[in-house]
């Protein structure tokens, strides 16, 4: 791996560099978990629900593990047992590549195009294994899949192009990095398209329809059961961490630091003993809760987290204010209205670099 | 192994996450088209025409309020009705308007769920959540009045059994307020979101043609510009005195319906607060000693439709037979009408926008998928008949004409 990474900014040290290595996958997966969690809760909160404790997420997927696996008769097997491990490993690489950007500097040129080759994995992993598992209803949710990766890969990479302009046509996450293209109408542009391009990807309403519960049953995942299941769930839980990690290094400037030093440490330790006894006395009083989760989200800021848990916010406000829209309408909106928009935002960052005119 | 070309088909039910019964809605589809719908139902048959025959005319009430666990204020106010016509009496003024404010309660809590339940079809479950907590309160003035948040049980054959305290009036017109407020709140809501008109609009068109073919009642007629309604066209309990209108909408699609089922519920909130205004003094019940020998036909707008009750008494203390058809009945087979042509994801929320009902919808059928084998009502009505016939003939007993049926 040291030979395929070209250090490039800040070194880190050895000792850092191994213990970095060592808590990339089982951190992101961490993460992950507690990411599902806060979507689960805070779904629940807009809706005037309780919500799950913080180790649910966990707990589904563990039980999951521990159950049994039935593959369909008429099933292909293979590709069947090995989706699910293909979009998992897809995403912790693709988590792994992000988070040595983010966190370690750690790059090389065109390590943005793997990425998103990457980011498609997780995509094709379904389609696959809902082809496989020869059901009627998941073979009309792949459909739909396939259908939706051809409507949202398309805004996504002019997305992407706008970008390009914007930071210098440089392909390096990096270097991307350096930069926060959000700053400016054609960036915003981007950004927000990029966002409604991540939600298709997470499977969030409104753009849910490969597992359209009421119509499919949950359509491409029907057949899945067991460990196989809990793969998934866990997939789409790094997920949760990957694609807003990829949003905040295009658009955001990346990772700026963490303030846990000094007075920053300090609010830290208060607000986890805050959010510890929230949720010690959760059951008892809803403002406690909702004080845990702004104590848990206070804290992921302080460690330099912000930008993620905004953009994880913002899928999640979207999620819970619309209604799952048909596969048509969704294919018309990422090619007609997103794609639209991005052609206007091309334009105004080409304009923006030949006049040399920063916030277009 | 042989292998045929087949029609692919995707199944809704038995058991599906759309609706929470037992129903079977077999769509034959090409690509994201539905092409063919059939339906299968009748998974619960509890027989409750023939346990109605060995209950006293006063403990049918009671099992009619369990044929739906929604419409169990109307079912047993449409028998009722039916058995005050055999007997030839009329209950007291202040009855008819405790019958009105529970049927109208009723209909609020059942629309409130149907919106909820309408925006978790399209997955839109904070529309669902919200909705199902404005109901609350309802539910809960309900259980204040009869004791019960479901099944009240609160008629009998010449009046009510509990009373509307005069103490606890002044909190239903709070509370009501508080519900018309939350209501208004959420028809604009649902009135003013493209996302939703994108979704809602132009889908599951039921002409009004083929509602008038389909004889569909209630919010699925009207929504389809045909605006019957039994408490206006028959009025029965104190609706004749009320002063509210049918609400009606011409375009025929799931919007439209829903756009009814709003309206209508704020209109049942100001009917309600209206009865409760003028609610006169009196008895609420008067003593029926005996039901004559006759037959009697009974209605009630349940919130799904008509629902109608027919009873025939032989002058014991049984009813002779009670037949029962409720509104879903003749709402579910319009799927024919509304859903073919369709997209699945359209046509599973057409499903769900006539607010079926399956529990009231169930009726006797034999089906052995080993033996390709179906018998539905009338199939096992004929077999009946043809056996009786034979025994009739083996036995030696006179031949039977038809008037005799």
């Amino acid at each position: 791996m040291g030979a395929v990474f070209e250090g490039k900014g800040k070194e880190m040290s050895t000792s850092m560099t191994i213990l970095f290595w060592i808590l990339v996958v089982p951190g992101t997966i961490v993460l992950g978990l507690i990411a599902s969690w806060i979507v689960r809760k805070v779904s629940a909160l807009v809706q005037w629900r309780l919500g799950p404790p913080l180790m649910q997420p966990a707990y589904d997927v563990l039980k999951l593990m521990g159950k049994e696996i039935l593959v369909p008769q008429e099933a292909n097997r293979t590709v069947f047992l090995l989706a699910p491990l293909v979009g998992l490993v897809g995403v912790i690489l693709l988590t792994v590549i992000l988070c040595s950007v983010l966190l370690a500097q750690k790059t090389f040129v065109g390590d943005v195009i793997v990425a998103i080759y990457l980011m498609v994995l997780p995509s094709l992993a379904l389609i696959l294994g809902g082809s496989a598992s020869a059901s009627p209803h998941a073979s009309i949710g792949t459909a739909r899949e396939m259908k939706l990766v051809m409507g949202y890969e398309l805004p996504l990479v002019l997305a992407f192009i706008v970008v390009l302009i914007k930071t210098g046509g440089q392909l390096s996450l990096d270097s991307i990095s350096q930069q926060a293209p959000v700053f400016s109408i054609s960036g915003m542009l981007a950004f927000l398209v990029a966002l409604l391009c991540v939600q298709a990807k997470l499977g969030f309403v409104p753009f849910d329809i490969a597992e359209a519960e009421t119509e499919l049953g949950s359509g491409i995942l029907m057949e899945y059961s067991g460990a196989l299941l809990g793969l998934w769930k866990l997939m789409h839980a790094v997920m949760l961490v990957a694609l807003p990690f990829f949003l905040v290094t295009l658009f955001l400037g990346g990772y700026t630091g963490n303030y846990l030093s000094g007075t920053g440490l300090i609010v830290a330790i208060v607000l986890l003993l805050i959010f510890v006894g929230g949720r010690l006395l959760a059951g008892r009083s809803k403002f406690m809760d909702v004080l845990a989760l702004l104590s848990f989200i206070g804290v992921c800021i302080l460690a330099g987290l912000g930008k993620y848990v905004l953009i994880l916010v913002l899928l999640i406000l979207i999620k819970n204010t619309n209604p799952r829209l048909r596969i048509d309408q969704a294919m018309k909106f990422f090619w007609g209205y997103c794609t639209i928009i991005l052609f206007a935002a091309i334009i105004l960052a080409s304009l923006g670099c030949y006049y040399e005119i920063s916030w277009l | 192994m042989k292998k045929t070309i087949q029609k692919p088909v995707l199944a809704v039910g038995p058991f599906h996450p759309l609706q929470e019964e037992m129903e079977y809605f077999q769509l034959t589809v090409d690509g994201e088209i539905v092409t063919d719908i059939d339906v299968r139902i009748s998974y619960n048959h509890r027989g409750i025409e023939g346990i109605s025959e060995t209950l006293q005319f006063d403990q049918v009430p009671y099992l009619v309020s369990r044929v739906c666990g929604i419409c169990s204020a109307s079912h047993p106010l449409a028998y009722i009705n039916a058995v005050e016509e055999i007997a030839g009496i009329t209950a007291p003024e202040r009855a008819q308007y405790i019958r009105v404010i529970i049927n109208e309660l009723e209909r609020v809590h059942s629309h409130l769920l149907w919106v909820g339940l309408g925006g978790h079809f399209i997955g839109y479950d904070t529309v669902f959540m919200w909705a199902w907590k404005y109901r609350e309160p309802v539910l809960d003035l309900l259980e204040e009045i009869t004791g019960n948040r479901n099944n009240y049980g609160n008629v009998r054959v010449g009046g009510c059994r509990e009373d509307i305290p005069d103490e606890i009036i002044p909190k239903i017109l709070k509370e009501l307020d508080v519900v018309e407020k939350k209501t208004e709140m959420l028809t604009k809501a649902v009135l003013d979101d493209p996302v939703l008109h994108a979704r809602l609009k132009g889908v599951g068109i039921l002409s009004k043609e083929d509602a008038v073919k389909y004889a569909v009642t209630g919010p699925t007629a009207r929504g389809s510009d045909v605006a019957i309604d039994v408490r206006a066209d028959d009025p029965y309990a104190a609706y004749g005195d009320l002063d509210w209108k049918v609400i009606s909408q011409p375009e025929g699609d799931v919007f439209a319906k829903a756009v009814v089922r709003l309206l209508e519920t704020l209109e049942s909130i100001k009917m309600v607060k209206e009865a409760v205004k003028k609610l006169p003094k009196g008895p609420i019940a008067i003593e029926v000693k005996e039901i004559p020998p006759g037959e009697g036909c009974g209605h009630a707008e349940a919130p799904r439709g008509e629902t109608f009750h027919y009873v025939r008494s032989d002058g014991g203390n049984r009813p002779v037979r009670h037949k029962i058809r409720a509104p879903s009945y003749v709402n579910v087979p319009s799927f024919r009408a509304s859903c073919i042509g369709e997209h699945i994801a359209d046509v599973t929320l057409t499903l769900a926008a006539v607010d079926p009902c399956y529990s009231c919808t169930e009726r006797l059928a034999v089906v052995d998928s080993h033996h390709n084998l179906v018998h539905d009502y009338n199939t096992l009505l004929q077999m009946s008949r043809d056996k009786t016939a034979r025994i009739r003939k083996e036995i030696g007993a006179p031949e039977l004409k038809m008037e005799d049926f």
